[in-house]
């Protein structure tokens, strides 16, 4: 029914999946290969608005992005997540991937369990019930630092940056390198610079400048560049463009893109759809605690994501009734 | 969305140099004055305001005191009687980084004293055991105060207000109602009262000029060929020729003949100022360049970003305590060393808020996050000439006190709008 199984042979080989939404669609030939990544950052919404998820994955659309049928392992597999505070039970039954060199975008009205969500992904809050795979194998993590050995960074929308500090002193913060005693403030400097470079950032006069001398966007792309430098495999971010301007915006997004397009999953909270448009390559739609919808980008409309968001159901997505 | 994203290395490399330009950019002397200007003017007054004081309050007393103010006499008294306010307020520095306060720190140095002062004299022990009872006093003390309040989280004021007062009341008791402990260890008094022989002097200032110098220039030299931000070299030398030359005019100073008589020669720089620079160079190296000192400034600058980080809080906080007490023992060995004695008022009365308003005048700010342990040498400088300089004019006590007070809250207050003015200007 959706396309979004169809891609997902790796989910499906070992596992039923606890979505609650159909088996998957026949697929049928495969069209020719989508543009490549950067080039997705400006998609249009096209013509495929007009169609049904269901016309779209009956022709294979979906299909198009398994490079010649390889099975791609989820860097995160979440199976039958429950989590309750007290007698309130905030997650039901969710299931949630994320795949390397995708943006997953998880959306979802407030109160939706966004970020219960991802303090369950970061080791904050433990499930109560579920299956957390890492990479395929299944781990319980019992803290955020758990979480950090695995390799998943979590920004949290407050970004946590010491303001009396620089650039290169945030980004290493807690994990600062060392020769001998002392810091080994040379090598972390060139190291900053390599990432901010690699990240395109081109709006800081100097790694050297503190935090307080930063301007909104500037403060999230240091945020962002902290949880990439360390090899890490799976990157949250929570609401990265909250609170910032268009051209702030716009930066912040290309460098979410570039993180994808480095390989790394990212899973991106936003409640614009228009920044969830721009880069996600799959949206995971929470509504009340449940999982209604984790499909292609390029599969749905803007309103049948809204539609999700706040009713759970859009047409043949979503909740069964 | 832009679309012109790097393709491919050359590209990227070609971005990236653009990016840090400030960085790569040939910095030249003007344009590094430019920033300090624009940085004292955004808020970031660093060592001006204590460097602008110690040139107003020397002129002024000079002017008032020609003859006794800067006479060899003098300035080898006021040096010594900097040596206790430096140390206390150089622990201090570390506990307001984290925008606490200790206010117990100077009746801590006291009863450290009288720890020390009765092992000496009561029980006969050897300086030695005496001086590390006074410190391990200093310890315990600074861990009871980190523990409540790092672990049960009492206000740090509250705390240190409540060890303020109990530990007075220690001291009363060790030495008794009245009492005085004499202090006649010639180690312990050698301190603050003998002097270091001339051409001892002389070197240890040379060795200290060149030493940093030498840091420096390699600093510099690294930071270069590995292409990295660095300062202008003009700047670099200039700065470590000013340090040489206040290190070697305060040798050339306290290297005159202070003696009453002209029968005999007193000169040199007392025991106590190289203590205190040893103090200086462990201090700046700890919160500079090593981890710890990094974690400090972090719990100063934002507590949670720094547990986020992985940074265990509660153990910074323990630490700061006892550095500080730590600290207060020495100045309080420091301080029995000059007086000759312990008294039950020892480290009481305006000890502590000598020691606050010297870092606070050095440039450490009271809302945590910013300050160096240069600034306890610079504002225990600036506290001292003010101490010294009103007794020559023989204030009463009453106004002696009004203006420290005046001096502290004035500190204080630029402090407080140099803060206002960084928020305001985005620093």
């Amino acid at each position: 029914m959706n396309a979004g199984d169809a891609w997902e042979p790796a989910a499906r080989a070992s596992g039923p999946q606890a979505l609650p939404y159909g088996p998957a669609a026949p697929s049928g030939p495969a069209d020719p290969p989508f543009p490549d990544g950067a080039a997705r950052v400006s998609r249009p919404a096209n013509a495929a608005d007009t169609l049904t998820a269901h016309d779209r994955s009956a022709r294979g659309d979906a299909a198009r992005w398994e490079p010649l049928g390889m099975a791609v392992t989820p860097v995160l597999d979440l199976r039958g997540i429950d989590k309750s505070f007290g007698s309130v039970k905030v997650l039901h039954d969710i299931a949630f991937s994320a795949y390397p060199g995708e943006v997953t975008a998880l959306v979802g009205d407030n109160g939706a369990g966004k970020t219960t969500l991802v303090k369950c992904i970061g080791g904050i809050h433990p499930p109560d019930a579920g299956e957390y795979r890492f990479e395929g194998r299944p781990v319980r993590l019992g803290s955020p630092r758990d979480a950090a050995a695995l390799g998943i960074e979590v920004v949290h929308q407050d970004l946590a940056l010491c303001e009396n500090l620089d650039i290169v002193q945030n980004l290493f913060l807690g994990r600062e390198r060392r020769r001998g005693i002392a810091l080994d403030e040379s090598g972390m400097e060139e190291l900053a610079r390599r990432t901010l470079s690699g990240l395109s950032v081109r709006t800081m006069g100097s790694v050297r400048q503190k935090i307080s001398t930063l301007s909104g966007g500037q403060r999230q792309t240091v945020a962002i560049a902290r949880a990439v430098l360390w090899d890490s495999k799976l990157v949250v971010l929570d609401e990265p463009a909250a609170a910032l301007g268009v051209a702030q915006t716009q930066q912040v997004l290309e460098i979410v893109r570039r993180l994808a397009d480095k390989g790394l999953a990212v899973v991106l909270i936003s409640h614009n759809m228009n920044d969830v448009f721009a880069v996600s390559d799959r949206i995971a739609a929470l509504y009340l605690g449940r999982m209604v919808a984790q499909v292609r980008t390029a599969d749905v409309t803007h309103r049948q994501v809204v539609e999700l968001i706040t009713s759970g159901v859009s047409g043949d997505l979503g909740l069964r009734r | 969305m832009s679309t012109e994203l790097p393709e491919g290395k050359d590209a990227a490399v070609k971005l990236a140099d653009s990016d840090f330009a400030a960085d790569r950019r040939e910095h030249d002397v003007r344009s590094a004055l430019l920033d300090y200007w624009g940085r004292i003017r955004a808020g970031e007054l660093g060592a001006l305001p204590a460097i602008l004081g110690l040139a107003g309050l020397i002129l002024l007393f000079f002017a008032l005191r020609p003859n006794t103010f800067l006479s060899n006499q003098n300035i080898a008294n006021l040096f010594t009687q900097a040596l206790p306010i430096v140390i206390l307020a150089m622990g201090l520095v570390f506990v307001l980084l984290l925008g606490e306060i200790d206010l117990s720190a100077g009746v801590a140095s006291g009863v450290c004293a009288a720890v020390m002062a009765k092992l000496i004299a009561d029980s006969g022990q050897p300086w030695y055991v005496a001086v590390i009872s006074a410190l391990a006093v200093g310890v315990v003390i600074g861990t009871a105060i980190g523990w409540l309040v790092a672990v049960i989280r009492i206000p740090s004021f509250v705390v240190s207000l409540a060890f303020f007062l109990g530990i007075q009341g220690i001291t009363l008791k060790l030495i008794g109602d009245g009492g005085t402990v004499p202090v006649r260890d010639d180690f312990i008094v050698a301190l603050a009262n003998k002097n270091m022989p001339v051409w001892l002097g002389w070197t240890l200032a040379a060795v200290c000029a060149a030493g940093y110098a030498a840091t420096q220039l390699l600093r510099w030299r690294r930071q270069q060929a590995r292409n990295l931000h660095s300062r202008p070299v003009e700047l670099v030398i200039a700065q470590s020729v000013v340090v040489a030359a206040a290190l070697l005019l305060g040798t050339y100073l306290l290297s005159q003949d202070r003696a009453a008589s002209p029968l005999i020669f007193l000169g040199g720089v007392p025991w106590g100022v190289p203590l205190v620079g040893v103090l200086l160079i462990v201090c700046t190296f700890v919160l500079a360049r090593t981890p710890y000192g990094r974690h400090i400034y972090a719990v100063g600058g934002n507590a949670e970003a720094a547990r986020r980080a992985g940074i265990n809080v509660t153990r910074i906080r323990i630490s700061v305590f006892i550095i500080a007490s730590g600290f207060a023992a020495v100045s309080g060995i420091v301080a029995a060393s000059r007086l000759n004695s312990v008294t039950p008022d020892a480290g009481g009365g305006n000890t502590l808020l000598y020691a606050v308003g010297a870092a606070v005048i050095g440039g450490t700010s009271l809302f945590g996050g910013r300050g160096k342990a240069r600034d306890a040498v610079l504002g225990g400088l600036v506290i001292a000439i003010i101490d010294n300089g009103l007794g020559l004019l023989g204030t009463k006590a009453y106004l002696s006190f009004l203006i420290t007070g005046i001096v502290l809250l004035f500190a204080a207050s630029i402090d407080a709008l140099a803060r206002r003015r960084r928020s305001n200007t985005g620093r």
